[in-house]
């Protein structure tokens, strides 16, 4: 059900910084909030999201419950080479995403 | 007869107010709802360890009044040149009223180019957010500030 959506430049030159930006469809259930018979709802959140380049890894990030619920990330790296970068969120319950873009650097 | 009435009232009195207090006294200590300015510094303390947190050099850019706590855009930004003697390590987001005062940790590198990170992030109540960087040099640098929330976050019953 999970899906991404990720924005990386198609092309970029070689040394120029860009812009990427990911979004992953979540809850993010906090674990604070109750139902009106005054359960405590279980905690769903993703816990991890990583960025690869190429393999190496360019940006990671860990979240909390004080992230809103569909997470959105934007950070920059320096397009160095052409190739692919590889997205991964994980979370709880065994939640577990991956997404890729490729760039082609001139 | 009256004498009587009066004194069951008095007691019955008695009796609700004990009762109020005792479990008044177990909401507080059981359930600490906010994450407190002690939670907040704590939480600092882990990440930064012993060494000293300058200001500056961080810039926090969150809205000064937000309507609705369940998404806050956030941009923290880092003066650095990011060239790969001189980068930005990380950064740190804490809050001072959430239940929890994590935030979010973002891990960059020299291959970063730029030191600024957005999301969107929750707010149960108007509060402090505070964001630290972690340079190369292992220094750090905080910027904090101010938010008033009209709609809070996190803490909603769901219907």
């Amino acid at each position: 059900m999970a899906s991404a959506l990720i924005n990386v430049p198609k092309k970029a030159k070689r040394g120029e910084i860009i812009e990427i930006k990911t979004l992953m469809s979540h809850i993010m259930e906090t674990g604070y909030r109750r139902t009106a018979s005054g359960e405590i709802i279980p905690r769903d959140i993703i816990t991890s999201f990583a960025c690869r380049y190429n393999g190496v890894e360019i940006f990671r990030a860990d979240l909390f419950p004080a992230i809103a619920a569909n997470p959105f990330m934007t950070f920059f790296t320096v397009a160095t080479e052409s190739g692919k970068f590889d997205f991964e969120w994980i979370g709880d319950r065994g939640f577990s995403e991956t997404a890729s873009a490729s760039i082609l650097v001139e | 007869m009256r004498k009587q009435r009066n004194s069951t009232r008095r007691q019955f009195l008695g009796l609700a107010g004990g009762a109020a207090a005792l479990s008044a006294v177990p909401i507080v200590t059981v359930r600490p709802a906010d994450a407190t300015p002690a939670m907040l510094a704590a939480a600092i303390r882990n990440v930064v360890g012993e060494a000293a947190v300058r200001p500056g050099k961080v810039k926090l850019d969150v809205p000064p009044l937000v309507e609705n706590g369940n998404t806050v855009p956030m941009t923290v930004n880092v003066l650095s040149p990011m060239t790969s003697e001189d980068y930005v390590k990380s950064i740190h987001v804490f809050n001072e009223k959430n239940p929890q005062p994590n935030v979010g940790n973002f891990y960059l590198g020299p291959r970063a180019g730029r030191a600024q990170v957005s999301t969107r992030i929750r707010l149960a109540d108007s509060q402090k957010v505070v964001a630290i960087a972690r340079l190369s040099d292992d220094s750090f640098w905080s910027a904090s500030v101010d938010i008033v929330v009209t709609l809070a976050a996190c803490t909603e019953e769901v219907i």
